[in-house]
């Protein structure tokens, strides 16, 4: 063995230390836990939700020029998904590439009594839930999806992707979707319509819902809306607000009854688009086995420790080596 | 005597020719699939992001490559002398298994030649960004640590005494980057915990892949000196795999024990005995993959008896290799299918892994007949 003993060990012994006392650098890099004060989002009520699926298509038109979500240069038309050949109804069935925003439909026996979990039917709108601590953002090896510190929007920036798809294996909720289809493809997901705020617009498929399902504004109001709804009397008359949680433009309804629940306020440690329904979410197809927990905490528990086992390996290995040499130093060349 | 001994090596041998095959046909494959993109080539869907090059090429294969960083490590760390012969086809299986996964993870993704954004636009929240890095620096690192048999090739006796210089911290540095990488691979599904089976998900994963590799790496370094010493006729290195057999049984044994603690304090030993298709793949591979070798190399007979070796450690090969893919495929299956989503690889998929395998098994061919994979045999 001709390596110079001393200066290995001490080469070893000291990126040890070094790497341990960096440990301090990736800890302050760790994901946000907190909803960002002025955070914006959705509260989508399934009882107010007639099926029309003007968001649908109004989301894709809106996301179709420079700066919105499915755009890609170049782009003359929005990226229909058509099924027949005379290209006259925009059919996507599930979310996808092309698609950021679906309305599903829930069905049950005679299908007769809307929000009825039993003989009844339901609508449901899914579309990105802009967690509070996003699994995409903590899983993007190159930092293609962000969080806005303000708006918590989360959004992607397409020319730093690489196409690894480990945020469709992360997302608990199903959102991020590939171009597959594409030899330079990109990962398409709602953006909340960020690239609106400039023009004092917010997100298309709140602005052009004629019901008041679907609307838009800061999450702690949302918050405020969701829990008013909840303590409403089920067929008294009550108020909601169109387009914006803060609009002075509303609509009298009888109250439908509510499953008792908020979705979104606390799965995956809670994200900014809150859902209202009369059917239980799991038979909306929402998967019902996410746990309330910040689900980057999962994978940091594991990040956390690797400056404490590269140094535990140096110097571990360095101190190995030196004892298992001891009687072959001097050996030279 | 070099070429004496290399020269058993026949090249041109029907296997060698579908081998070559193999490689030519897989390799338009892939030029396919760089040109057309990954919905024309592969089956993968939005419910199934990963497939099979994933699952086999990348997660098997840095498992198969572990050997490299374990006698390495006993060899240079621990001063385990015996294991010194065996060193360099070690290394240089390690070295294949990494530019396997390299070549297969650039294939995967979508935009292949952004391969190198991870390495300036680091996001270290990102298992995958770790990934990245870790293969980069290892496969770089067994270059080096294989590098001094193409010097001696080609007579760089100066860069030579440079390597052999360095090598001890080298060593090292592959020992940190294949805990970490091997680790860090089952680290990449604790992400989801909703979707991975319960069977496979545990806290635990990171450690898991890492011991699972440690012991197939033992028996698989102990599989290719068997087959090396047939092809070079020369003796089998007997107590070598002894040696390599009574580790796998200690490894093995710690391996079993911690999956069975980890089983039956997540979801319960009652999962495994179901009768869906999932325990039943869970059995199979912790049953013949992992407590039937181990049995089998209880019996000092076994342990003994090379040709009954070799056989065990085909079973663990198979075994850990079953585990990988139950992670990365099978294990996600119930929640993809029930999402409506399906997969089986396209014949482009499994063209291009059955080439990955080619390439591995013919560049080692290469290698063994023109360096001096054996050195410590001359003497």
């Amino acid at each position: 063995m001709d390596v110079n003993r001393r200066d290995f060990l001490k080469t070893a012994v000291a990126g040890g230390g070094l790497l341990l006392a960096s440990g301090a650098l990736p800890a302050s890099a760790s994901m946000p836990r907190e909803l960002p004060p002025e955070a914006v989002g959705i509260l989508y009520d399934a009882t107010l939700c007639i099926g029309c699926k003007s968001c649908m298509v109004n989301c894709k038109t809106a996301n179709s020029v420079p700066g919105g979500a499915l755009y890609s240069k170049g782009m003359k038309e929005p990226p229909y998904e058509f099924t027949e050949s005379e290209r006259i109804w925009d059919a996507p069935k599930d979310l996808s590439g092309k698609t950021l925003n679906i309305i599903k439909a829930y069905k049950n026996g005679t299908g007769e009594k809307k929000d009825s979990e039993v003989d009844g039917y339901s609508f449901l709108k899914q579309h990105c839930l802009h967690c509070i601590s996003p699994a995409c953002v903590s899983t993007c090896p190159v930092g293609a999806l962000k969080k806005d510190p303000v708006s918590g929007v989360v959004y992607y920036l397409e020319d730093r992707c690489i196409g690894c798809r480990y945020c469709l294996l992360a997302c608990p909720f199903r959102i991020p979707r590939y171009e597959w289809e594409s030899a330079s493809p990109q990962v398409r997901k709602c953006q909340l319509c960020r690239h609106r705020y400039q023009e004092g617009k917010y997100a298309a498929c709140c602005e052009f819902c004629p019901t008041g399902a679907s609307i838009f504004g800061k999450v702690l109001e949302l918050r405020k809306e969701a829990q008013r709804r909840l303590e409403l009397k089920q067929g008294s008359e009550s108020d909601f607000p169109l387009q914006t949680v803060d609009s002075t433009d509303k609509t009298t309804r009888t109250v439908s009854p509510y499953i008792k629940r908020v979705y979104g306020l606390t799965e995956a440690g809670g994200a900014q688009y809150l859902l209202l329904a009369g059917v239980p979410f799991e038979k909306l197809g929402f998967n019902k086995t996410i746990d309330d927990v910040f689900l980057p905490e999962l994978t940091w528990a594991y990040i956390s420790k690797i400056p404490a086992v590269i140094a535990a390996v140096l110097i571990g290995g360095a101190a190995t080596w030196a004892f298992t040499h001891r009687k072959d130093t001097n050996k030279g060349e | 005597m070099i070429m004496a001994i290399q020269n058993h090596i026949k090249m041109d041998t029907p296997t060698t020719r579908a081998l070559v095959f193999l490689l030519i046909a897989g390799g338009l494959c892939a030029i396919y699939r760089l040109f057309f993109g990954l919905g024309a080539a592969t089956n993968l869907n939005d419910l199934w992001p990963w497939g099979i090059w994933i699952g086999i090429d990348v997660l098997g294969g840095v498992a198969l490559a572990a050997g490299g960083f374990v006698i390495a490590g006993a060899v240079y760390i621990l001063n385990w002398k015996k294991y010194k012969i065996i060193v360099r086809p070690a290394l240089l299986n390690a070295f294949f298994g990494y530019v396997v996964a390299a070549l297969s993870i650039s294939l995967d993704i979508g935009r292949s030649f952004r391969i190198w954004h991870p390495m300036v636009m680091w996001q270290v929240n990102s298992i995958m960004f770790i990934v990245a890095i870790h293969v980069v620096l290892y496969t770089s690192t067994l270059a080096t640590e294989s590098s001094p048999m193409l010097f001696e090739k080609l007579g760089w006796k100066r860069a030579l005494n440079i390597v052999n210089k360095i090598m001890v911290p080298v060593v090292l540095f592959g020992v940190l980057l294949s805990t970490l990488h091997q680790s860090s691979l089952g680290a990449v599904y604790l992400i989801a915990p909703s979707k991975l089976s319960p069977l496979w998900y545990s806290n635990a994963l990171p450690s898991l892949f890492l011991i699972s590799a440690v012991m197939l790496a033992l028996s698989m370094v102990s599989f290719e000196t068997i087959l090396s010493s047939r092809a070079f006729h020369h003796e089998l290195p007997v107590e070598v795999l002894k040696g390599l057999a009574r580790g796998t049984l200690i490894v093995g044994g710690g391996y079993l024990a911690i999956k069975l603690i980890d089983l039956a304090r997540g979801p319960g030993i009652g999962l495994a005995l179901n009768g869906s298709f999932l325990s039943n793949l869970w059995l199979l591979e912790m049953g013949v993959g992992v407590a039937l070798p181990l049995i089998l190399l209880s019996f000092r007979s076994i342990r003994t008896d090379i040709n009954r070796i070799f056989v065990v450690n085909i079973l663990v090969i198979l075994g850990v290799m079953l585990n990988r893919v139950n992670v990365g495929i099978f294990g996600v299956a119930e929640y993809a299918t029930g999402a409506g989503g399906d997969y089986f690889p396209s014949f482009i998929e499994l063209m291009v892994t059955a080439a990955m395998v080619a390439f591995a098994v013919l560049g080692f061919k290469v290698c063994a007949k023109y360096l001096n994979l054996y050195p410590e045999t001359l003497h």
